[in-house]
């Protein structure tokens, strides 16, 4: 399931930066389709690929979902436990994404501007939470804000454990998607700016975030969409309890394990268009913020 | 006095870019700093606009002490070699940036009646320096969309636009190619004849500084090794250096000279004539280059037109007698000779 969700959120996001340029081009040169044989050739593959993992099985679930109609929908979504997993998992990828927008962007910084010792390592470690299994993650985290925290921090099974949980493993995006961009960035634009007048802060506002913009939404769609997709580093630090810290990953399982598919399809299919919204709104924001200066 | 730069000292690391660097930059003037790469003019051109911290000495703009005031504070325009533009704002945009933050800071809303005006002067602003530098067609564009030459004339027109005391440019046309170069260069020196602010521009091309300065500062080594005229420094380069770095030279009779400042004859006319013999004839367009090999066993360049070398008669393997002409321009030539241009 973890994967039919995060999957398509990723498309959209990828292309983002090129879709900026796209957008300020004028209606005269409409896109005009330059494929080659060769690249016919490659677009098919690509498609017949996407459509296998993909397009799909997504079109499946949504089919199995339709099957209920609109009854079914609202019967899934009106059931308390299943509304308060949606609005936990929802509220805490925001908090979260949020959270990495800020974070993320200022590690980035830090690694593209600053020199100090051990940069090489913490450039390395930033990619921890990529590499390791989702369920050691919630071991690590478990070991220490769990019953037997070293530092008595006892967030197991509490909300704060969701947060905790989700920004561990997101943590790396928005920093993997700004950096290549921050360091692209010359230096003496932001020189520029200075002679002309700009204090630090409007020289942050006017000419770095409109051209991070496009990275920082690519990162925090990443982010969002794996936070609300996320399953294994949750499940033990979370315990799992219906109205307080079940997610819709665990949910919609329960429901596969009760037989239930076509409410786990509902369910899916829900978080699938909330998925699409968040992005779709990220990259709105961002296209505004871009072009802003 | 416009800027007046005492005592300045600039390491990185272990390498000292400028050492006890005084010099004095006149009011109203187009001044050169002219030296070779690593010579330490990029660093004090950014000293004085602020963008590099000195490690000691003082730098004063206009009479005002501006040693510890940051770049904001300066009222310099600084224009890169390689544009630094505003990559997601149009020319127009990127041309009203400064004139914006003064105005208001962008902090005021929208409907104050104050920012409607101030944008209204903005505008007239915007529109009379793009003007000025030739860009009024492409006020909508984006930078992306115009060539090196016509970004660098955008940025030269948006660090103009908040009137500044001085205009610093760093090897603004080091990134064009050599055309457009040539044209930007005369149009900087009309532009300046326009304009009248007190410009200092940094480039290792003497051609540059020679066509389009007032006044020109020699640089090498983090020292000041001249200060003059494009005609003074010339005619009488203060050193070897100089001399080598203004233009080509060649020895002859322990002395450096320029080739195109020795008469060549084939009967020894002038006492203290060097004899030689003519070892290779090149023509370059209208000018022969004589490469002449003296009986002391030096190798002379000697430059002169077709029309002279066919009067004379030229022609590899003949014997030739050598003297520089009156009045020109020698140095004696050191046992090291630091550059030979």
């Amino acid at each position: 399931m973890t994967s039919v969700l995060t999957a398509p959120a990723v498309e959209p996001p990828a292309a983002s930066p090129r879709g900026r340029r796209r957008a300020r081009r004028s209606p005269r040169s409409a896109p005009r389709s330059t494929l080659t044989r060769g690249s016919a050739l490659g677009l098919g593959i690509a498609m017949v690929w996407f459509s296998l993992l993909v397009l799909i099985p997504l079109t499946a679930v949504v089919a199995t979902a339709g099957e209920g109609g609109w009854d079914r929908y609202l019967s899934v979504l009106r059931n308390d436990q299943t509304w308060a997993a949606v609005t936990l998992t929802v509220g805490q990828a925001l908090l979260v994404t949020a959270l990495n927008v800020v974070v993320g962007t200022v590690i980035a910084w830090v690694l593209v501007r600053d020199r100090f010792w051990g940069k090489a390592a913490l450039d390395v470690v930033i990619d921890v939470p990529f590499a390791l299994p989702t369920i050691v993650a919630g071991l690590v985290l478990l070991s220490l804000y769990g019953p037997n925290s070293p530092l008595g921090v006892h967030w197991a099974f509490t909300e704060h454990a969701v947060t905790l949980a989700l920004a561990f493993v997101t943590l790396p995006f928005v920093v993997r998607t700004v950096q290549p961009v921050l360091e692209e960035l010359e230096v003496d634009v932001e020189e520029a700016a200075a002679s002309l007048g700009a204090r630090r802060g409007t020289i942050l506002r006017r000419i770095l975030l409109p051209s991070l913009a496009p990275a920082i939404a690519a990162g925090a769609a990443l982010s969002f969409a794996r936070a609300i997709s996320e399953y294994g580093s949750l499940v033990l630090l979370s315990g799992n309890r219906p109205y307080e810290t079940e997610v819709v990953s665990v949910r919609v399982l329960t429901f596969i394990e009760n037989g239930n598919t076509a409410s786990a399809a509902a369910l899916a299919s829900v978080m699938l268009a909330i998925a699409l919204v968040v992005i779709v709104a990220l990259d709105l924001v961002q296209r505004r913020v871009a072009r802003r200066g | 006095m416009s800027i007046e730069v005492r005592g300045i000292t600039k390491r990185f690391g272990d390498f000292v870019a400028l050492d006890d660097f005084n010099v004095l930059l006149p009011s109203g003037q187009l001044t050169a700093l002219l030296g070779p790469s690593g010579g330490g003019k990029s660093t004090l051109l950014r000293i004085i606009a602020g963008l590099d911290r000195a490690d000691a000495g003082s730098v004063s703009i206009e009479g005002v002490d501006a040693t510890g005031l940051p770049a904001q504070k300066r009222d310099v325009g600084f224009v890169f070699q390689h544009y630094a533009v505003f990559k997601h704002l149009t020319v127009a945009k990127n041309v009203a940036f400064g004139l914006e933050i003064r105005a208001h800071g962008g902090l005021r809303p929208p409907w104050a009646a104050q920012r409607r005006a101030d944008r209204a002067r903005i505008d007239r602003r915007v529109a009379e320096l793009l003007e000025l530098v030739h860009l009024s067609q492409f006020a909508d564009r984006l930078p992306s969309q115009l060539s090196g030459g016509q970004r660098q004339r955008m940025a030269l027109a948006r660090a103009l636009a908040v009137e500044p005391k001085v205009l610093l440019l760093d090897e603004p046309f080091g990134a064009l190619d050599a055309k457009v170069r040539k044209e930007l260069r005369e149009w900087l020196r009309r532009l300046h004849d326009e304009v009248h602010v007190t410009t200092v521009f940094v480039t290792h091309d003497q051609e540059e500084a020679l066509e389009v300065a007032d006044e020109i500062v020699v640089i090498n080594d983090g020292r000041v090794e001249q200060i003059g005229t494009p005609d003074r420094l010339y005619d009488e380069p203060a050193n070897d250096f100089v001399m080598g770095f203004l233009g080509d030279v060649t020895r002859v009779n322990g002395q450096l000279v320029r080739p195109h400042d020795i008469d060549i004859s084939r009967v020894p006319l002038l006492a203290g004539a060097v004899e030689g013999t003519v070892a290779r004839l090149l023509r370059v367009g209208f000018e022969v280059r004589a490469t002449v090999l003296t009986d002391d066993g030096e190798e002379v360049l000697v430059q002169l037109t077709r029309t002279h070398a066919r009067a004379v008669g030229l022609e590899e393997g003949v014997t030739v007698w050598l003297t520089p002409v009156t009045g020109a321009a020698t140095v004696p030539a050191l046992p090291s000779m630091r550059s030979a241009g």
